[in-house]
């Protein structure tokens, strides 16, 4: 029941230009001050004294994770299930590189220069690419559940060659200790990073977190992003417009690994050590989880869910076991002064899977596209079409209510 | 149509080279096994009795993977926690009712039947449960939504074990005299001086296994439920205007398949004598392989995949050893998954799948 245009139409104000600038940049605007506040964030551990500033590490470290799974799942439409293979393949890279310990170093294969901790970033971001390529290659014609599967077996075959293959990886006890970035003087300052020195890890880590982001909204923005929306929407259209469906899911994939290569390679080098128990299947799914609980395809929904996922499972969890235990006792509930949270994992993110798929399949903070794409009925073209259907047949308005 | 074949790559060489590869490798295989048999009879022979008791474990579950998806293209990812599930329970009914190898035979038995009546009830009626809950409302959504939520109960299920009773593995009250643990049915009943052993579990787990799937064999071919599954398979929609109750076929499947699990369950309960909240992960991806490489939405496919999983995996612990030093039980996952990946790609079909027309 639109009100019949009677009004004229405002006059046009032109903005002045720093609300214009405003309004252009509001996105990088926002993510900057994101970024500051993120940066910032040692300084305020250090003056509370919570000492978190190793699990927001790892939780940055995930969130370049969930970012490029985001890419495969949420810009290509492809499940992955085996995304930790090729988390695994970046921080086992970043081991033999430069591990003292290392098979490859003894029996010198690695080549002087590869040995430090940027050439060897480069190198591992590289070979997950490849392994990307190589899984890829024979796997992307087949259909999406199949595909899953196979990325699925593929992420429990690297993990157990690791494990097994003891003479050159150490098996069970794994890849320590690892190289590190060197240390470098910056304004006066010397810049290490040795364990001591938490603050500069987390400054450098967030770097990478902004750069991957940046990489990643470049691609998705590009001729390439365009064309992984089109076969993620239809495939048959997408081809007969001349979408190399192959070639196209195949870069994506790459582009995808090569990030969990990153990852990888950083988390090797933060925690010194690497362990075919770190990329199980369970990692899998977590950031499985992160893209989807945060909103599949929009990557600061993708940000959000990782830092919300993160925060829980390696920070909330830990820090509520205690009180909960003590006010368990005090009251004398035995389950509460019993229960650890730290254990809870598996049926959060169990429930956070199902939950999601029940109630809101295209995430928390979706992206308008895929929001329309999982969840037609919240269509507004489709809307307007049965508006107007309705309006031919009736007037009385009450075949749209309960729509929603 | 025309389009879509249009898309497809031109994958006939590729396809053809591949068939001479993989019947290369297959024969090898078999010249090994030709080899290994002459060479080591009793061992063989053994390695073949295990292999084929873990076969048919994982031909049930197989069972439960091909039907769900013969009928709504749904991997029940979840179909291994039912099966874990189904051993957790027969545990709680064996462990509630305080009867154990000092019992009388009739207790023992009594105990063993109802335990295995009572996990199969309880894995269809999870299996039914999650399909009412989730999966029928995901019908009409992207097939990926269902398999995510199907990932998601998995998780869940795991969790519920780890309530119940902890996280590291249990191992069942002892139902069997210990003197039949080691008791060889060769020669305690035919007087064989022989190597090989054939414990009653052995055949217990056949002895069981093989009537469920005579059963389920009946069922699907000859009952009217049975026939309003293989027609759902088929068309959904032809067979919702025939006036097939849809929902109801699918239902069935479910619950079918959730039973067969549960059976699957108790036995391997007391097969490994133990089990873990983590088993169903590594026996179902087995059993899916299994299912795969009968050709998924094959019944018989899935038995005959089941019984190749189970020799494979059962060579590869202990009978390639006796050849290749390095080789061990360590690397079976892997060799299996492998099996896995490279059926996919190559041949998703399965060995029976391509000419298979009719599914379920």
């Amino acid at each position: 029941m639109a009100a019949p245009a009677t009004t004229l139409p405002r006059p046009l104000k032109l903005p002045s230009p720093l609300r214009q600038f405003f309004e252009e940049n509001r996105e990088n605007i926002l993510l900057f001050v994101a970024v500051a506040a993120f940066a910032s964030y040692p300084l305020i551990d250090e003056w509370t004294g919570w000492g978190r500033l190793g699990s927001w590490g790892a939780i940055l470290i995930y969130v370049i994770l969930a970012m490029g799974l985001n890419v495969v799942v949420g810009y290509a439409g492809l499940l992955d299930l085996g995304y930790a293979a090729f988390f695994a393949i970046g921080a086992y890279t970043m081991g033999f590189l430069t591990s003292p310990s290392s098979y490859f170093i003894k029996a010198g294969y690695v080549p002087e220069w590869l040995q430090s901790f940027w050439p060897a970033l480069a190198f591992s971001w590289i070979v997950a690419a490849v392994a990307g390529v190589i899984l890829g290659a024979p796997t992307l014609r087949l259909r999406g559940d199949y595909f899953a599967i196979v990325t699925l077996g593929f992420g429990e075959i690297v993990p157990n060659f690791f494990l097994n293959a003891d003479e050159i990886t150490n098996g069970t006890a794994g890849v320590n200790p690892i190289g590190r970035p060197p240390s470098f003087t910056l304004f006066g300052r010397t810049i290490s990073f040795s364990p001591t020195d938490q603050n500069y890890w987390y400054w450098l880590i967030l770097v990478i977190v902004v750069l991957s982001l940046l990489m990643i909204r470049r691609f998705y923005n590009s001729r390439m992003g365009r064309t992984w929306a089109a076969l993620r929407e239809d495939q048959v259209a997408a081809a007969s417009v001349g979408v190399n469906l192959v070639r196209t899911k195949l870069w994506a994939f790459a582009i995808s690994a090569s990030f969990a290569g990153f990852a990888g390679s950083l988390f090797a080098s933060y925690f010194q050590y690497v362990h075919p128990a770190n990329f199980e299947f369970i990692v899998s799914v977590t950031v499985l989880s992160m893209v989807i609980l945060g909103g599949i395809g929009n990557i600061y929904g993708v940000i959000a869910g990782a830092l919300m996922i993160g925060f829980f499972d390696r920070i909330l969890t830990e820090e509520l076991t205690p009180p909960v235990n003590r006010l368990g006792e005090s009251i004398g509930v035995q389950f509460l002064a019993k229960h650890d949270f730290t254990q809870d994992k598996f049926l959060v993110f169990g429930l956070a899977l199902v939950l999601m798929m029940l109630l809101r399949p295209e995430g928390m903070f979706p992206s308008a596209r895929r929001r329309a794409e999982l969840r037609p009925e919240l269509d507004e073209i489709l809307e307007q079409e049965e508006q107007s259907l309705f309006d031919t047949r009736s007037d009385d308005g009450l075949h749209t209510e309960g729509r929603l | 149509m025309g389009v879509v074949r249009a898309l497809s790559l031109p994958r006939v060489e590729f396809n053809r080279a591949f068939d001479v590869v993989g019947m290369a490798v297959l024969a090898l295989v078999a010249v090994g096994l030709i080899y290994g048999a002459i060479d080591r009879p009793s061992l063989f022979a053994q390695y073949v009795i295990i292999g084929m008791a873990n076969g048919a474990l994982i031909a049930l579950i197989a069972l439960g993977y091909t039907l769900v998806y013969g009928i709504v293209e749904l991997i029940n990812f979840a179909h291994g926690e039912i099966f874990m599930m189904g051993a957790y329970f027969a545990f709680a009914v064996v462990a509630a009712s305080s009867v154990d190898s000092s019992s009388s035979w009739f207790a023992i038995v009594g105990i063993a039947v109802v335990a295995l009546l009572g996990a199969m009830v309880f894995s269809s009626s999870l299996n039914w449960g999650i399909d009412r809950i989730a999966y029928r409302r995901l019908r009409q959504a992207p097939r990926l939504a269902a398999l995510i939520a199907a990932i998601g109960f998995s998780f869940i299920f795991q969790q519920i074990a780890i309530y119940w009773r902890g996280a590291p593995p249990i191992s069942p009250p002892a139902l069997i005299p210990t003197e039949y643990r080691t008791y060889n049915i060769l020669t305690e009943w035919f007087n064989l001086e022989t190597r090989i052993r054939i414990r009653p579990l052995d055949l217990a787990v056949l002895g069981l296994t093989i009537p469920l799937l005579i059963l389920l064999r009946w069922f699907i071919a000859r009952t009217r439920t049975g026939k309003a599954m293989r027609a759902t398979a088929q068309d959904r929609d032809a067979s919702a205007l025939m006036g097939i109750d849809v929902n109801r076929a699918i239902s069935v499947a479910f619950i079918v398949g959730g039973a067969l699990a549960g059976a699957a369950g108790m036995i391997a309960l007391y097969y490994n004598n133990s089990a873990r909240p983590g088993m169903g992960f590594r026996y179902g991806l087995f059993a899916f392989t299994a299912a795969v490489l009968g050709g998924i939405g094959n019944l018989t496919g899935a038995v005959i995949g089941g019984f190749v999983i189970g020799l494979v995996w059962s060579f590869s612990d202990g009978f390639v050893r006796q050849y290749f030093s390095y080789w061990g039980a360590q690397w079976t996952p892997t060799l299996i998954f492998g099996l896995l990946v490279v059926t996919m790609v190559f041949r998703p079909s399965g060995i029976l799948g391509e000419h298979a027309t009719e599914k379920v």
